[in-house]
């Protein structure tokens, strides 16, 4: 029983290393899971929530759904044209010391330098930068990768499997989380098999 | 120096402005409501030909004159009519005062010779205003009240230079006075302003009070009498000559410094802030640059307006060099001084001045905030605002699980109440593996939306054997399934 606690809490702090997720740093997320990720971030990183994405998207984020995970007066979305706006705002936001938490959301590949420029205006302004991109588009500039899906279960509805799939300052992992109503945080229900 | 008065009536000021945007060629009368009455307040002149009269009562007129037409009076926008006329007769002159609440007082001493000469002026007058359609009756002359008094009362050519004897053989009632003092003198015999010159001042003092003389002598000139021009709307603009033209973009910046103390200056005694403000810069080769900023919040604060003109001006092309920096507030608004407690939160001034950067690249109005709004239609249950021009406001409470994402819905391949076992999506195969619900929702029969048409809705969140869990709808009057929403 106390090895069993030890591994727990083993596995717990495994897991708190990684997610809330290093600020001043760009991360990416990917996944059918990732708007669940998104928001339970956004929650537990506080301030304002930057959310840009592009205006032709059809997909509406849902106020009403998210408002258990984090509060929408916290959040500002700004639609822009195309993608290169995106980044421009993102960067322009996430340097401006003004937003703690900046989400964008990407449809194409972005290349090393882009990745990189992101990177170094989360390093001025202090900000967290999370780009919500499709499977295997991501760049190498990014401080880690997530894959999130959701996970079918019995009795429980917000099952998920977040996989740290890169890390550039750490150790990758793979671990069940549920969202705890009461905390409102994202707890780790077991570590999955590798 | 001698005063040169020219006095504008405009006898059927209320029915000109209706009939001016909406021309009828029939009686026409304005009426308005006096003492549970409807009565007629203005009429044109076809109307008074049929023999109707202001003060008539409404329904006697339309007994009289079968076909007129009529519409209620607006007695604010009158005003603001008059207010316009004012601002357009400032072109004649720069001195320019209210008479009543039909007319206007224009004192043209010093600018008649611009015009060539006061004649040529007054038929200009007379000639733009018959063709705005404004009946209009002018009066010239030395004093505002023989000009007042020659524009309501006189006969034959308007302008004259023998102004005391015109004015002597005009009625009493061209003196202004009330209509009671007006009876009084008709009253004596005395109908002419003749008549009243000749008689011993003394005794029209005792009899009439002061008034009849204070008017006869302002209309002769013996007694001052003031136009107060009206006042202008404060213009924020100002602007910079450089002797020698300047291409970098830090002097740019420099001069805008300049020009923004000015400008903020006459903001904070104004009490207002900047919400729209336009730079122009004219290069030696007279082409206009221009750079447009448009704020997040209404400021006058020099150091936070200087910066966000930053990118704007970095675009801009000088060519041989700019020799004139223009900066002027397009749009203000105002903004009062505030008192600062201890619960006063603190303004996001970091957060207002990113909003007016992005809004600089994407347009102000993309920059969005979501605000609750009292609907059970899931698309409808938020609403969503320009971030600059909202606060963010209300609380947001759902008994019920929404989805994350709300999307237009997808039709699937099923038939039947339930929640199909197996269904295609998205070119997915999906196995459901727990469905919660229904939950109906009705269309708002009150707000026509197209997307309702086909009645109301049995909503099931459905988890999927795959993860995925999804928001499906059924609708019973139209048997159909669609997805709508996905959640976490």
């Amino acid at each position: 029983m106390a090895s069993q606690f030890m591994y727990d809490a083993a596995m717990t702090s495994d897991f708190h290393n990684s997610f809330p997720l290093r600020t001043a740093r760009t991360h990416e997320v990917c996944g059918p899971g990732a708007l669940f990720f998104a928001f339970a971030l956004g929650g537990q990183v506080g301030g304002t929530v930057l959310w840009v994405c592009e205006s032709r998207r059809d997909a509406q984020i849902n106020p009403v759904g998210f408002a258990p995970y984090l509060d929408p007066q916290n959040l500002l979305i700004s639609k822009a044209r195309e993608q290169k706006d995106v980044l421009a705002v993102a960067e322009e936001s996430l340097r401006s010391k003004a937003v703690s938490f900046v989400v964008m959301e990407l449809s194409a590949p972005i290349d090393l330098t882009t990745g990189r420029r992101l990177q170094l205006a989360a390093e001025a302004g202090g900000a967290t930068g999370l780009c919500m991109l499709p499977e295997g588009m991501g760049s190498n500039a990014a401080e880690t990768r997530w894959r999130c899906a959701p996970v079918p279960d019995a009795k429980d509805s917000t099952l998920q499997r977040w996989a740290l799939i890169k890390n550039k300052s750490g150790t990758l992992g793979v671990w069940d989380v549920r969202w705890n109503a009461e905390t409102r945080r994202v707890i780790v229900v077991s570590k999955a098999a590798q | 120096m001698q005063k040169r008065v020219v006095s504008l009536w405009f006898p059927r000021l209320p029915s000109d402005r209706v009939l001016r945007a909406r021309p009828i060629d029939a009686p026409f009368a304005l009426t308005q409501r006096q003492s549970n009455t409807e009565r007629i307040y203005c009429l044109n002149t076809q109307a008074e030909k049929m023999g109707l009269h202001r003060g008539m009562g409404f329904s006697d007129a339309r007994a009289y004159c079968r076909d007129l037409q009529s519409r209620p009076a607006d007695l604010n926008a009158d005003q603001r009519f008059l207010q316009t006329l004012a601002r357009w007769s400032k072109r004649y002159c720069p001195w320019v005062g209210l008479e009543g609440s039909n007319g206007l007082a224009l004192n043209i001493a010093g600018s008649a010779h611009l015009f060539g000469g006061e004649t040529v002026m007054v038929d200009d007058m007379r000639h733009r205003l018959a063709q705005a359609g404004i009946t209009a009756r002018l009066g010239v002359a030395d004093t505002r009240g023989a000009a007042w008094a020659l524009a309501h009362y006189g006969k034959g050519p308007s302008t004259v230079d023998n102004t005391d004897a015109q004015v002597a053989a005009l009625p009493v009632d061209a003196l202004r006075l009330t209509e009671k003092t007006g009876v009084a003198l008709q009253r004596v015999g005395i109908r002419r302003i003749a008549d009243l010159m000749a008689l011993p001042r003394a005794t029209v003092t005792r009899r009439f009070g002061r008034e009849v003389l204070l008017r006869l002598d302002q209309a002769l000139g013996a007694q001052p009498e003031e136009i107060s021009p009206l006042s202008e709307a404060p213009h924020y603009g100002v602007r910079i000559t450089l002797p020698e033209p300047i291409g970098l973009s830090a002097d740019v910046m420099a001069g805008t410094e300049r020009l923004l103390q000015q400008l903020c200056a006459k903001l904070e005694t104004h009490e207002m802030g900047a919400r729209i403000l336009q730079l122009t810069l004219r290069r030696v080769d007279q082409a206009n640059q221009q750079v447009e900023l448009r704020l997040a919040r209404p400021l006058r604060d020099v150091a936070r307006i200087l910066p966000l003109f930053q990118r704007g001006v970095d675009q801009i092309d000088a060519g041989f060099g700019i020799d004139q920096l223009r900066l002027e507030v397009t749009q203000a608004e105002p903004l009062p001084a505030k008192q600062i407690s201890h619960t006063t939160p603190a303004p996001h001034k970091g957060l207002d001045d990113l909003i007016t950067r992005i809004g600089n690249r994407i347009g102000l109005e993309n920059v969005q905030r979501f605000l609750p709004a009292d609907s059970h239609i899931p698309e409808r249950s938020f609403s969503i605002a320009p971030a600059a021009y909202s606060e963010p406001s209300g609380t947001w409470a759902s008994p019920r699980p929404r989805p994350l994402r709300l999307f237009s819905p997808e039709s699937i391949a099923a038939s039947g109440p339930q929640p199909p076992a197996r269904f295609l999506w998205r070119r997915m195969s999906l196995n459901t593996a727990r469905a919660t619900g229904p939950e109906r929702i009705a269309p708002e029969w009150w707000l026509p939306d197209d997307n309702w048409r086909s009645g109301v809705r049995d909503y099931w969140k459905v988890e999927t054997k795959q993860g995925r869990r999804l928001w499906l709808f059924y609708t019973p009057q139209n048997p159909c399934w669609f997805v709508q929403g996905e959640f976490a």
